[in-house]
């Protein structure tokens, strides 16, 4: 099984500056470019609940959130 | 989310450029905060100058922004007055090792209760690249356009040399070690060094065949070895890599304590 399913991804595109360090290192690939060169959400089903993006993201643009239902 | 409770997010998006890791050291130091459960009330965090002492503008707690390489002097100041604050000193390369570097290794002799992060970027990035004395040798800044001829500091044995008692390195890509080593730090009672290796793209990477922040953060992975695997690798393994990992712990007396001591005997009319 790929991905949990349990959470969600929250970006603040107006604090994203797009340096792609989230989308390099997501070790499912879960993230992509948009339109504008900032990151966007392409494959959510793999996400792995790592934290990752979040943790290493140098504008504090990027959060995982837990889906209501599930606790971890 | 609650990392956003820690930051002054009206201040956001920060100054600091796209990529550079100035943002994931701080994120860690308050995430660090956060697993301590620090009172935001008894906690002062104070800055020299440089990209690095941004910080300070966005952490909401007690901030205090100071002045070229004296971080560690108004620091010393905070914590010798009101000794049960938690004190935290957020520092670059340049303004610790070498206009506060003075500062620094005295705080490390006295082993005073302050926890120092080092935001190591390699330059000073704020007036567009000088070399610091951590610049590595053969690297280019625009004060050594045919690559820098002074050897570096290692910062992490100057300060174990001076006598701190915690000194840790992490970087950038390796944020949960970063994280942990920061929390310890502040954790330990005494002179406590983080050297926190971070990235500036702008003002390093350009001039160094660096294309982006994401290759520099492959370069941490790289060009980096853990303590624990060092013991266990070849001499040629370990050769030229960066040390990640405590690489100092130790106790010994504390600088306020011994002088609450002091206090204490003359109160009571001890011998001079």
């Amino acid at each position: 099984m790929a991905g949990t399913n349990k959470v969600g991804i929250e970006v603040k595109r107006n604090w994203c500056k797009g340096c792609g360090i989230c989308i390099e290192f997501c070790p499912k690939d879960v993230l992509g470019w948009d339109e504008e060169g900032k990151v966007k959400v392409v494959a959510l089903e793999d996400c792995i609940d790592c934290k990752l993006c979040e943790l290493r993201c140098p504008e504090y643009s990027i959060f995982l959130l837990e889906k209501e239902g599930h606790n971890g | 989310m609650e990392i956003l409770d820690s930051f002054r997010t009206d201040k956001f998006p920060h100054i600091w450029c796209s990529g550079c890791g100035h943002g994931i050291v701080m994120g860690a130091l308050v995430r660090a905060m956060n697993k301590l459960d620090l009172d935001h009330d008894k906690t002062v965090i104070v800055s020299g100058i440089g990209c690095s002492s941004r910080a300070t503008g966005y952490l909401n707690f007690d901030t205090l922004h100071t002045t070229h390489g004296r971080a560690l002097a108004f620091a010393t100041g905070i914590k010798f007055s009101e000794p049960e604050l938690d004190v935290i000193v957020i520092t670059g390369d340049g303004d610790c090792t070498a206009i506060g570097g003075n500062h620094l290794i005295h705080a490390a002799r006295r082993n005073i209760n302050i926890t120092t992060i080092m935001f190591n970027n390699s330059i000073y990035g704020m007036t567009s690249g000088q070399y610091s004395p951590l610049t590595p040798q053969k690297a280019k800044a625009t004060t050594a356009p045919y690559g820098n001829i002074e050897p570096n500091f290692d910062p992490c044995e100057l300060v174990q040399g001076a006598g701190a008692t915690y000194v840790a390195r992490g970087t950038a890509y390796h944020i949960k070690k970063l994280t942990r080593f920061i929390k310890r730090g502040i954790e330990h009672n005494g002179f406590s060094f983080i050297d926190a290796v971070s990235q500036c793209p702008t003002n390093f990477g350009r001039k160094n065949g660096f294309k982006s922040a994401v290759e520099m953060m492959q370069w941490q992975k790289e060009n980096t070895i853990t303590i624990e695997r060092a013991a266990k690798a070849s001499e040629k393994e370990v050769k030229n890599k960066i040390l990640v990992g405590e690489l100092h712990h130790n106790n010994r007396p504390e600088y306020t304590a011994n002088y609450e001591q002091v206090i204490e005997k003359a109160q009571k009319g001890g011998d001079n």
